[in-house]
């Protein structure tokens, strides 16, 4: 940047003159206003686009049974708004039984997944031992099967294992992911020797060393991990599709798969049931955004 | 994975000899009993007859010269083909026009970033669930279609519309996640290039394509990569939208669809679908070798 403020100071309008207008950017520039309506125009679009279909689905899903849910043009607000499509799915199919069990397998991948990756994570930055290459190297080559070639053998692996159909089978196979131990890895490979030397010399075996000095310091890759593990455990379709085959034990995916294969008549019906699989996500997603994006903002402000 | 050598200068050593293996323990369990071995067995089933039921005998490679002859599995490789080459420009081009969208830190940004990522956290069953009541032959498209005078579209009825539908979706739910991993990268272009560049009279669209295109190149290749191998292995939306046989005469099954028809159930022909999953891991292997390849050739 010095050399062309050096070299052409002209053309750079003073910080001075720029706060005096209102709206600058995040360098104390103005944002000219043409460009600012051209800005937000394109941007509410995009908001119709990605959020438009969100609140389609929750216009119907509170649509009462005398209103035409078909009609044209569409009427995009509820006449009479009601929960009772709500009602109405609990008595199809047991939902708040699978949202439970999809809570369950969401929060037994978060705990495993951290506790896993975090142990597996600081053997491989942190510890030296013989073979730890190769330890290494195996979590990067299980990170590049891809899950889907591998099913078929899982799903035997699983009935071997007797764990066919049970929750327990859904769980397993992405408890503790070769992705997130990379990642704890290099978490840990990024802290500074030195304050675990301290610790050290103080007399601190290796389990007080990483409960007490590493762990903490990599809160916030674990909080990536988990949030990840969460919505993995609880958005995954594919592989629940595969083991589960009783309907008492399906998580919410698969539920509502089955609720859209024999109640595809009523689209109030299998609009509440996406309602009730989506509304915590995006509540859970809008409590930790800034988790999300807080490493994009900071290299946002500092570009 | 950047340095996988110890950083030098380690002096922590106390620790009592099994540790380290008792740390990895639970990690190396779960990835070799559920990723490792798997993987050895999809190999070793993909040459036998092995069925969910009955052990497997040696048939060498009787299940890829079936393959040959199985117009199913022609099918399934045309449309996760097709998947790749509809999907993968639009990702790699739109999430990066979103994310000069979005990059500005103008009042409600931090708004329309997180609004714009709810399709990525959003479950692909919920997504593929209120896209089919969208596409609808009397749903909300159609409807407004109507409402300008255009005729309803059999997006979910006819075989290839429903494809291009189901790209959509896939596109759809794709941007904000890749949008994401632009504005990681565009927050390291530096600004003297973008400056010099005006200084020299480019526009906006000038700039676009000597500036900024160059400086996130890699992040393209790395996005292409990503959504090439993703979309290859396309099962979700195509699957909700088309249903389990995979649309009209099976004629919109992918390539996952087909492994998971074949593999399962009772009478699930285990040897078969390995034959099928290890065509489908060969291509996710050369698909990212080739985006890899096309990178280096490139540059040099």
């Amino acid at each position: 940047m010095s050399v062309i403020e050096k070299a052409r100071p002209a053309h750079r309008p003073a910080p001075a003159r720029a706060s005096r207008s209102g709206l600058t950017d995040e360098h104390g520039r103005r944002v000219r206003a043409w460009e600012l309506v051209v800005r937000y125009v394109l941007l509410l679009v995009v908001l119709a686009l990605t959020i438009g279909p969100f609140l389609w689905q929750l216009s119907t899903s509170l649509k009462g049974p005398t209103e035409d849910i078909y009609s044209s043009p569409p009427s995009f607000l509820p006449a009479h708004p009601t929960l009772h499509n709500y009602a109405r799915v609990a008595d199809t199919i047991p939902v708040w039984e699978y949202a439970l069990n999809s809570l369950k397998v969401a929060a037994g991948n978060v705990v495993t997944n951290c506790v896993g990756s975090a142990l597996a994570g600081y053997a491989l930055a942190r510890l030296r031992y013989r073979g730890r290459r190769v330890a290494t190297l195996v979590f990067i080559l299980a990170m590049l099967v891809p899950a889907e070639s591998i099913i078929i053998a899982q799903f035997t692996t699983m009935r071997e294992l007797g764990l066919n159909n049970t929750l327990i089978g859904v769980v397993l196979p992405g408890c503790v992911a070769a992705m997130n131990v990379l990642l704890m890895r290099n978490a840990f490979l990024n802290l500074p020797f030195e304050i675990e030397e301290a610790a050290y010399v103080d007399g601190a075996d290796v389990w007080q060393r990483f409960l007490r000095i590493a762990l903490p310091s990599v809160k916030g890759t674990l909080a990536v991990v988990a949030i990840f593990a969460f919505m993995g455990a609880w958005d995954d379709f594919l592989w629940p599709l595969i083991v589960l085959s009783d309907p008492s034990k399906f998580t919410l995916t698969i539920g509502l798969n089955y609720l859209h294969g024999t109640f595809a008549n009523d689209q109030r019906l299998v609009a509440a049931g996406t309602v009730i699989a989506v509304a915590p996500l995006i509540v859970l997603f809008a409590c930790l955004q800034r988790y999300f994006f807080r490493g994009v903002g900071e290299g946002a402000v500092k570009g | 994975m950047a340095g996988s050598t110890a950083p030098s200068g380690s002096r922590v050593r106390r620790q009592l000899p099994t540790s380290p293996w008792l740390f990895a323990a639970p990690g190396f369990l779960v990835t070799g009993v559920f990723v490792l071995y798997p993987f050895l067995s999809t190999v070793v089933d993909a040459f036998t007859d092995r069925r969910t039921l009955i052990p497997g005998r040696f048939v060498g490679l009787a299940n890829f010269r079936e393959l040959l002859h199985d117009d199913m599995f022609w099918i399934g490789l045309r449309n996760s083909t097709l998947y790749v080459l509809g999907v993968v420009p639009a990702l790699v081009v739109l999430p990066l026009l979103l994310a000069l969208l979005v990059q500005k830190n103008i009042p409600g940004i931090a708004f329309f970033r997180s609004a714009f990522y709810t399709p990525v956290v959003a479950s692909i069953v919920v997504v593929g669930l209120i896209w089919v009541w969208l596409l609808d032959e009397r749903g909300l498209v159609n409807s407004l279609l109507e409402t300008l005078g255009a005729g309803p579209v059999g997006f979910l009825s006819d075989q290839w519309l429903l494809l291009v539908s189901a790209m959509a979706v896939t596109v759809w739910k794709g941007l904000g996640y890749y949008m994401i991993i632009y504005l990681a990268a565009l927050a390291n272009v530096p600004r003297e290039l973008h400056e010099a560049a005006a200084v020299d009279g480019a526009g906006a669209v000038r700039r676009f394509l000597t500036v900024t295109v160059p400086a996130v190149r890699s992040t393209m290749v790395l996005v292409a990569a990503l959504s090439s191998v993703a979309a290859f292995k396309v099962f979700s939306e195509v699957y909700l939208m088309a249903g389990p046989s995979g649309g009209p005469a099976g004629e919109d099954t992918t390539l996952v669809m087909l492994v998971q028809r074949t593999g399962t159930g009772l009478t699930g022909r285990v040897g078969y679908a390995s034959a099928i999953s290890l065509v489908v891991f060969a291509v996710t292997v050369v698909l990212m070798l080739l985006v890899l390849r096309a990178d280096r050739k490139d540059e040099a």
